[in-house]
């Protein structure tokens, strides 16, 4: 008997034991994310804070996969959720990516009952809802921020110095390039490391060549890959190559961006992602960097958008819908936004938080045309863009115009149909 | 009898939980990868529903119709090729070297074996650094060292470099000296463990027959160590078959995939594009070349006992 109640005493102190710390913790919240570059994981930590304050119940962690653009950290989350282990909110880009990837293979719960509670569907764009929204009329995740892909950066001080300004179109661009060249700068900084900044780039040149109305038709079939914007932009890209970075295949896009700092090149085609690096590094707007939309893109904002889903099957599924509560919330976009160097999907920002390009952009958006990006997931499955990144990889050493094009056509009919 | 029963069924006990553990996860997951390679798993969504038709060797042929495949094969064949013959050129330099025990031998053998104990991911992270070519106006890493000793013409574009003398791609030269340079101590460690078990009157003797040093290592020591040099080339064969952490965090596939290997072709596209069986091939290819490594290996080896 007596050693019955010493069992019993025993397992119920190892009960208590292993509960305590669990009461004295807050509850963790895991968030898979690829925000790992200085300024990117500021903001990160900034939109924790706001969690933290709205809902201190809850402990976020990181759960960060290093990597522009998310290619590894996308490959970790499908590997993840095939196997049933979700995280409980993870990063995805809005667009095709969210779709193809997640929400048909069922992995994700809408979410447009969340959003009705918390009474916030009308404070988000409704462009960008749209984004996010399935054929079934469901929203699947909470957009956080809006980035415009199409911006052209410059280091105002080299252009100054050689007396040349921004250009607004493309014979323009070439014109300050060739210039520059004869200076002795590099005038293009390009980090193809990782294949995609090349698309970045041919995205761009498809939009100016081939407008937005034959860009976005492009995803529904009603514009063919043999359209002559495509012929257009691979030569144009062709031509651009002659004045990048000779280095271009050793560095990443922030490794790009940073020759812009280091002055040792003029122009860099990225997202405005990278206006969050520069001012990481203590760049000034105006003085130190300018911008420009990529030239013959005036009018169009190609829209790469970070949005937070809700997996099926988590283990904290109280600490995920806070967490989305604080995504959806001004204050979390406001916290996060300015920091990260991009602007609020939500239509009611505090714009005096943000810096002078987000103001500009935040206006631009409001009247632009709206344009899908390829290489951030937005317009094609990934199985396109994979393949299109190898196509373009290709192009870069070999520059055979015919033969790319060719490659293109083949898989745009083998996926997009 | 009933002893050896018993003997036999508790061997059998013992041996049976490894046995289904390694039937399931090692023989079981080949089979499945064999069977999604025959399909056409080519997204996430038939992916999880379990829809797919049988393509037969469809994929196969695609990927001898790749070009991105056919650059892989021909680069890991040079990989391994050169990376073998360095590592063991090396390696049985320092060996012979060490075991003459030199002064401060002990600290060499350590300096030696060292970079065994850093991952390909370190050694590829520091190797990108050192190989980093930056541009001829602000060179980096080792260009840099180059330019700074007044020899700008000894620089080129290391693993950024598209040059190729026929199918060799020379910015594979940059990984396979990482991959020399970490390994080397390796093979440096199974010939000295060998070498210091060949004994004394052997070398004696031949030296008193006037067997110079070169011919004591060419017609003794290499000849008896011809097991240990053969176990070094196996075992370093499938890591270069398998060095996707160092290529991937190194140089990626490179441009015009000059750096490009197998393994790093079927990650990106089984996790990237979402391209399951055609990934499911590139692995079974791989496996296959493992075997064609290993297998004559393993009968040379249980046919001598």
């Amino acid at each position: 008997m007596r050693r019955v109640v010493l069992a019993l005493m025993l397992s119920l102190a190892l009960v208590v034991a292993g509960a305590a710390p669990a009461l004295a913790q807050n509850s963790p919240v895991e968030i898979v994310n690829w925000w790992t570059a200085g300024g990117e994981e500021d903001a990160l930590i900034a939109l924790f804070e706001v969690f933290r304050d709205q809902h201190p119940e809850f402990e976020p962690i990181s759960s960060a996969v290093a990597g522009g653009a998310g290619t590894d950290a996308k490959a970790v989350m499908i590997t993840r959720l095939v196997g049933g282990n979700p995280p409980d909110s993870f990063q995805v880009h809005g667009g095709a990516e969210l779709f193809h990837s997640y929400v048909d293979p069922g992995f994700m719960q809408p979410v447009t009952h969340l959003l009705e509670e918390w009474d916030v569907v009308d404070d988000f764009n409704p462009e960008i809802l749209d984004l996010v929204r399935g054929e079934d009329g469901e929203i699947y995740s909470v957009p956080l921020n809006i980035h415009r892909s199409n911006v052209m950066w410059t280091n105002q001080r080299i252009l100054e110095e050689h007396g040349l300004e921004a250009p607004e179109t493309i014979e323009e661009m070439f014109d300050v390039f060739e210039a520059l060249e004869e200076a002795g700068v590099t005038p293009l900084a390009l980090g193809d490391l990782n294949r995609w900044p090349t698309l970045h780039l041919f995205e761009n040149l498809m939009l100016a060549t081939m407008g937005p109305e034959d860009y976005n038709a492009l995803w529904d079939g009603t514009v063919t890959f043999d359209h002559e914007g495509l012929r257009e932009a691979l030569e144009l890209l062709d031509q651009a190559l002659e004045y990048v970075n000779p280095d271009h295949a050793a560095l990443d896009w922030q490794g790009a961006a940073e020759l812009l700092v280091e002055d040792e090149a003029v122009f860099n085609v990225m997202g405005d992602w990278a206006e969050g690096y520069f001012r990481a590094v203590g760049w000034e707007p105006l003085e130190d960097y300018g911008w420009t939309t990529v030239p013959g893109t005036e009018g169009n904002f190609m829209v790469v958008t970070d949005t937070f889903g809700l997996p099926e099957g988590i283990s904290n599924p109280e600490g995920a819908r806070a967490w989305l509560q604080t995504v959806a919330s001004r204050e979390g976009q406001d916290a996060f936004n300015p920091i990260k160097g991009s602007i609020p999907a939500r239509i009611d920002p505090d714009v005096e938080r943000y810096s002078i390009y987000l103001q500009s952009s935040i206006e631009d958006f409001a009247q632009d045309n709206l344009t899908p990006s390829i290489a951030h997931g937005s317009a094609a499955p990934e199985g396109f863009v994979s393949e299109f990144e190898d196509i373009l990889n290709e192009f870069v050493t070999v520059r055979d115009v015919d033969h790319t094009l060719d490659r293109m056509q083949t898989i745009a009919g083998e996926y997009l149909n | 009898m009933r002893y050896q029963v018993k003997e036999k069924l508790l061997s059998v006990g013992i041996l049976a939980p490894s046995m289904l553990a390694i039937g399931v996860f090692v023989y079981g997951f080949i089979g499945r990868t064999i069977q999604v390679s025959l399909t056409d798993w080519n997204d996430i969504v038939s992916f999880m529903q379990g829809e797919f038709d049988f393509v037969g060797l469809q994929n196969y042929l695609r990927l001898f119709n790749d070009s991105r495949f056919i650059t892989g094969l021909w680069n890991n064949l040079f990989f391994m090729l050169f990376f073998i013959l360095g590592a063991l050129a090396l390696g049985i330099m320092m060996a012979v070297f060490i075991n003459d025990k030199p002064r401060g031998h002990f600290i060499f053998q350590n300096i030696y074996l060292f970079p065994m104990a850093v991952s390909f991911v370190v050694t590829g992270t520091v190797w990108r650094w050192i190989f980093a070519p930056g541009s001829p106006r602000s060179p980096r890493g080792i260009n840099m060292l180059f330019a700074q000793l007044g020899r700008p013409e000894l620089m080129w574009r290391w693993f950024t470099s598209t040059f190729s003398i026929g199918p060799f791609n020379i910015a594979l030269v940059t990984i396979i000296i990482a991959a020399v340079w970490q390994f080397s101590g390796y093979t440096m460690a199974m010939w000295l463990a060998g070498l210091r078990g060949i004994p004394e009157q052997l070398i004696e003797a031949a030296r008193i027959d006037g067997a110079s040093k070169w011919q004591i290592f060419t017609r003794i020591l290499f000849p008896m160590q011809k097991a240990i040099t053969l176990s070094a080339i196996i075992l370093m064969a499938h890591i270069s078959l398998k060095a996707f952490d160092l290529v991937y965090v190194m140089t990626g596939s490179g441009p015009n995939n000059v750096t490009d290997i197998p393994a790093v072709y079927m990650y990106e596209t089984t996790f990237r594009g979402n391209n399951y069986s055609r990934g499911a091939g590139i692995s079974i290819i791989l496996l296959m070349m493992v075997g064609i490594l290993i297998i004559p290996y393993l009968i040379n080896t249980f046919g001598e006992e």
